[in-house]
């Protein structure tokens, strides 16, 4: 495919990722320290987050089913993902986290049980699209082009 | 072009977010103004114990109990009046029995009392009838022929009428058979008459005419008495009985007044008393009768006693029980109901009488029992009222305090939501900013324009002031609820000003403005207080000082007050000379300050200056200071800025305000800063207060009392005192060197002594207003000390001379002066001087200028200590000369240079957290190794070990940073009395200590406090922001170097 299309479609894909408020300026930091030096650091972090995050929720998942619950354990296991998420810039996840967290902090169950599926919908969400992003970049990258920078 | 329009829109929105954060925080200072005036700092301890829910719980059971205590309180009321009601009534009751019990007892009396009377006098009446039968018995039936006529029974009846007081009269009949009537006629000479008729009496069985009369009774003469009915009976039962007997109550004749008739009847002979009716009837001779006028005698009677005409008597006949006939008183309606009976007894047992007395009134109305009990009934209902009325302004009370509680409890709950608030707003804005600045940072890296360079600054400048607010605001609002606390630690105010220093000097480097530090010899080397505290007041109030400030200078002197306080005596006099003084000086433009410009306060003018100068160094130990152990600091930092209007103020130290709109738009900035420094200085128990001049400048001033510490207590606490602790100590390899400082200016020349002197060095200062002088002068004594060779004074090492010494640049000039006077120069000496150039800024023109012209070195103000001693090391051939390039191109720049090749450990659990950072660390040239838990980072820190420095995560599972910190400190204490060389060959002049800096994104929990607690070194924001980075970092390589 050309590389012009691609770069475009790169570009307008990380457009709407920020508007929609699934990026934020973290993601771009993320792209900034990606250079000749370390090629794949975006895709590596952004890999290494998804890997996280199915542990992460597979974890919280079980230990909300527990009862009585540990809201210690799951307040562990949400900062853990709020810090994951907060790095990677994925902002949307980040907002439910916070949530998450006030939730678990008033012991409330039911609470932590929607802001988890929601979490989960959101951790969805963002996956598909950065994996559509990041294939983007391949592409590009093996037509030979450069990833156009947000500014 | 589209991307700068994004920027434009960038910056445009940071700024609706400054000016909308303003705003809404300047509401919340007037709520929080109106809520300072309660009871002082208690709320901040309140909302620590106890949680928002329990503050509304405890009203109800609180309203439940007043609900039963006011039904309470009511019934009790009730039942109050109620008893009140019936006391009255009782009152009421007895008292009115009583009086009816009196009237009663009265009746009784009075009643009892005529009854007596009355029998008493019918008696005695009755008994002299009967006398008066022993009379006819004897006289007149005993006598032959009688010794009574007519004429002598009425002369005595009349004598003897006083005997007989209820009687009109008497009479005596006699009985005459049928068969002797007519013999009797014949003897009389009148014939029987009929009673009532005077009519010839027909014929009956037995007659008894009356014979002997009383002349009352004059009218019974002839009548036979037998006729009358009642007399006729009662003839009959008084010869059966032989006894005394009364007719019932008939009209009497001729009077026709009620009365009774008494019958006595004569014997021929005396009787014996068991004789029989028969025999009785047989010998009956006569009747001797009486009369009571009832009707006129009893009333004579009565009117003689006392309030006769209080009752009314009747007097009734109740032989016949059913039918009382009345004898005496009218049977009428007339009177009260109530009536005493007495009983008669007139002696004829056949008859029955009795007397009933009624009061005439009506019992009169009981007015004391009326008044008595009505006046009871008032006061109960009063106190009744009164009570209620005191129940029901208690409960209105308690109800206006349980508001007031409820309405405190808001208020406190208000606060503590600002708290809140305040706190995680400033969270969740920090972290996006930070990507925001970084990325503007990243952004200015790259290949930009002129415009688009511009943009992007102001937008980082926007950012970080943003930034800056937010820490303002959570410092106001930590000040204001109490929770600020401060620490007690030693720390070198001297080292503290130097940092402060080299803030600002970027700042001010391109603008021509003079920033000096002076502190008088006499403040100890070691205070104790907060200095993260003072850094910041003094911070504020510089920063302030360069905003304001375009031209002169800022001076930043401490004293100690005795001395300021010892210069005032002489100064008020000296004042009014001075500023004569300085109005002459005016006339060739040069004030004796640091800059020459006129200060706003007087006092810091040479003058003064040279003064508390004076008095140090001649007491260099004052009594003041051998005796307490807390020296009071006085602080000024004084600019040459616009000065401060006088209508503003009064209000410069309120939160928010400014001295006029123009100000935010012309300097930008809040108008925080300088009410935290009030509240800190306060805080400290210190006084802050300004000087101000418009377009002259501002002067603020502070006092602080401080403790003195002395240097073991640095050893002692070096773990704590965090901040600099890898602050190279001064070097000392400059002591016993001597200087010269040539300057046109007092007060700058001492500012350099100050700074020489802290390294050792023995200044000699040479302050003249002409290069000229100033020239020969040096000469003459490099030349004193050449020839004496090892005189007192001793050689010149060194040469500083002021660049701007007497007016812009003429200090370069100095050593071409120099040459001019003596033609070799100073080089033709023997141990030739060096001659070093301060300068407030240097481009490269002037710098090769200044090398030309013989300077050795140059050093480049705002002058420390250290960039002295960097300077000095050049010049005088010790170390190496990349210092001083590092010193010179100082900035975020050489981020790469500094971490490059650096070894570091990063810590974190998130491994996406650690990859991120350690692609930033990476980035700069750093070597990066990754532990993801405490335990692994205690591992690899075991020493010897090859790290520069290490990141650490705060929040971890099983051990956090600040354990991981502890453990790591710890082990680092046992390995360096373990090995001691090893260590200092590997890390130069430091010790084995591996700076260990914090990573959090939450900048409450992790204060410098706790971070410096656990033996931290400083701590940086996730996600790294370059600048903070880079200064957090810098302190470590930069000494290490």
């Amino acid at each position: 495919m050309d590389v012009a299309k691609l770069q475009r479609q790169h570009v307008d894909l990380t457009h709407a990722l920020f508007k929609e408020g699934f990026l934020d300026d973290q993601f771009t930091q993320l792209q900034q320290l990606q250079d000749s030096t370390n090629p794949d650091f975006v895709a590596e972090v952004v890999a290494l987050f998804f890997e996280d995050t199915d542990r992460l929720l597979s974890e919280l998942t079980r230990a909300l089913e527990q009862d009585p619950v540990d809201y210690k354990k799951v307040d562990a296991y949400v900062h853990q993902f709020k810090g994951s998420s907060s790095s990677i810039g994925a902002h949307r996840v980040k907002v439910v986290c916070i949530t998450f967290r006030t939730c678990c902090d008033e012991g409330n169950r039911q609470g932590c049980w929607q802001a988890l599926q929601q979490v989960k919908h959101e951790f969805i969400l963002i996956k598909s699209r950065l994996e559509v992003l990041l294939q983007l970049e391949q592409q590009i990258l093996a037509a030979g082009g450069e990833i156009p920078f947000m500014e | 072009m589209c991307q700068a329009s994004s920027k434009k829109t960038m910056k445009c929105r940071t700024d609706a977010i400054a000016v909308g954060t303003g705003k809404g925080f300047q509401g919340s200072t007037i709520a929080r103004s109106n809520y300072q005036l309660g009871p002082g700092r208690l709320p901040a301890k309140w909302w620590v114990q106890a949680s928002a829910p329990p503050a509304i719980c405890p009203s109800a059971p609180n309203m439940q109990n007043q609900r039963v205590a006011k039904r309470w309180h009511l019934r009790l009321l009730v039942l109050w009046v109620l008893a009140g009601i019936s006391v009255s009534i009782w009152v009421f009751y007895s008292m009115n029995a009583d009086i009816v019990k009196r009237r009663r007892e009265r009746l009784l009396n009075m009643c009892e009392e005529r009854a007596w009377m009355l029998q008493d006098q019918f008696v005695s009446s009755l008994n002299h009838v009967r006398a008066l039968t022993a009379l006819v018995t004897t006289f007149h039936l005993g006598k032959q022929p009688s010794a009574l006529d007519q004429d002598t029974f009425a002369v005595y009846a009349a004598r003897t009428s006083f005997e007989r007081p209820l009687m009109t009269g008497v009479a005596y009949a006699i009985r005459v058979l049928h068969s002797q009537r007519e013999q009797f006629e014949r003897e009389q000479g009148w014939v029987i008459k009929k009673m009532h008729s005077n009519e010839l009496q027909p014929a009956q069985d037995e007659y008894a005419p009356t014979v002997l009369t009383q002349d009352t009774l004059s009218h019974l003469a002839s009548l036979d008495l037998m006729s009358g009915e009642e007399d006729h009976e009662n003839i009959l039962r008084a010869r059966a009985s032989g006894k005394g007997a009364l007719t019932s109550p008939f009209r009497l004749l001729e009077s026709n007044h009620l009365g009774v008739v008494l019958t006595f009847t004569v014997y021929t002979t005396d009787l014996p008393p068991d004789a029989s009716p028969e025999e009785r009837i047989n010998k009956t001779a006569g009747y001797m009768g009486g009369a009571f006028d009832f009707e006129s005698l009893v009333e004579n009677l009565l009117r003689q006693l006392a309030e006769s005409q209080a009752i009314i008597v009747n007097v009734y006949d109740i032989t016949n029980k059913s039918n009382p006939l009345v004898m005496y008183g009218l049977n009428t309606s007339i009177g009260t109901t109530v009536s005493h009976i007495s009983k008669l007894e007139f002696g004829d047992p056949l008859r029955k009488h009795e007397m009933r007395c009624r009061f005439y009134k009506q019992p009169p109305v009981p007015w004391s029992a009326i008044t008595t009990s009505t006046g009871i009934l008032v006061i109960v209902l009063l106190i009744g009222h009164i009570l209620y009325a005191a129940v029901n302004r208690i409960e209105k009370v308690e109800e206006d305090y349980r508001k007031m509680e409820e309405l405190k409890l808001l208020a406190e709950s208000a606060d503590v939501a600002r708290s809140q608030f305040l706190a995680t707003v400033s969270h969740e804005i920090r972290t996006p900013m930070n990507g925001v600045l970084g990325m503007l940072q990243m952004l200015m890296d790259t290949d930009l324009d002129a415009t688009q360079c511009d943009y992007a600054r102001t937008a980082h400048e926007s950012g970080k002031q943003l930034i800056k607010l937010i820490n303002e605001m959570l410092d106001q609002a930590k000040i204001e609820s109490g929770r600020m606390e401060l620490e007690n630690i030693p720390f070198d105010l001297r080292i503290i000003l130097d940092d402060i220093l080299s803030l600002f000097s970027a700042e001010i480097k391109d603008r021509g403005i003079e920033l000096a530090v002076f502190v008088s010899e006499k403040v100890p080397a070691v205070l104790v207080g907060d200095p993260v505290r003072l850094h910041q007041i003094i911070t504020n109030l510089v920063g302030n000082s360069v905003k304001f400030t375009d031209r002169g200078h800022i001076f930043i002197c401490v004293h100690l007050v005795d001395d300021e306080n010892r210069v005032d005596v002489p100064n008020s006099q000296a004042c009014t000379e001075q500023s004569v003084e300085v109005e002459e000086e005016e006339s060739w433009n040069s004030c004796n300050t640091l800059s020459g410009l006129e200060a706003a306060d007087k006092k810091m003018s040479w003058e003064t200056f040279k003064l508390s100068l004076m008095h140090g160094s001649s007491e260099p130990t004052s009594s003041c200071l051998e005796t307490s152990d807390t020296v009071n600091l006085l602080f000024s930092v004084e600019d040459t800025g616009v000065g401060i209007p006088y209508q503003a103020q009064e209000r410069v130290f309120m939160p928010f305000m400014q001295a006029d709109s123009s100000t935010s738009r012309n300097y930008g900035g809040t108008g925080i800063g300088l009410s935290i420094s009030k509240c800190l200085v306060e805080l400290m128990r210190g006084e802050m207060t300004f000087v101000s001049k418009p377009s002259v400048g501002t002067t603020f001033r502070f006092g602080l009392p401080l403790k003195k510490g002395d240097p073991s207590m640095f050893k002692s606490h070096a773990e704590a005192n965090w901040r600099h602790p890898q602050n190279a100590p001064l070097p000392t390899k400059f002591k016993g060197k001597k200087a010269l400082v040539v300057d046109g200016r007092p007060v700058r020349s001492q500012v350099t002594r100050y700074h020489l002197q802290r390294l050792g060095i023995f200044v000699e200062i040479i302050c003249s207003n002409e290069c000229c002088s100033a020239v020969s002068r040096v000469i003459a004594r490099c030349e004193t000390t050449n020839s004496s060779s090892s005189g007192a004074t001793g050689n010149i090492d060194m040469v500083l001379i002021d660049k701007d010494a007497w007016g812009p640049n003429t200090g370069v000039d100095f050593p071409d002066s120099l040459k001019k006077q003596t033609d070799a120069g100073l080089n033709g000496l023997l141990t030739a001087p060096k001659l070093i150039l301060l300068a407030m800024s240097l481009n490269d023109e002037e710098a090769c200028k200044a090398q030309k012209a013989g300077f050795k070195d140059i050093v480049v103000k705002p002058l420390r200590a250290s960039n002295i001693a960097l300077c000095l090391q050049v010049a005088l051939g010790f170390g190496n000369h990349r210092l001083k390039v590092r010193e010179l191109t100082e900035g975020p720049g050489s981020m790469h240079n500094l971490l490059s090749g650096k070894h570091i450990l990063v810590v974190d659990d998130n491994r996406v957290n650690r990859r991120v950072a350690e692609g930033a660390l990476v980035k700069f040239g750093a070597h990066v190794e990754c532990a993801e838990s405490g335990r692994e980072a205690i591992a690899k820190l075991q020493l010897p070990h090859k790290f520069d420095a290490c990141f650490m995560d705060v929040q971890m599972p099983e051990m956090d940073g600040f354990e991981a910190t502890r453990r790591i400190r710890k082990a680092e204490i046992a390995a360096a009395e373990r090995l001691p060389r090893n260590g200092e060959v590997k890390n130069g002049k430091h010790t084995y200590r591996v700076p260990i800096l914090a990573m959090t994104a939450d900048v409450i929990q992790a204060t410098p406090e706790e971070c410096a607690r656990c033996g931290m070194d400083g701590y940086v924001s996730k996600p790294f922001e370059e600048e903070q980075l880079y200064k957090a970092v810098a302190i470590f390589f930069e000494a290490a170097h």
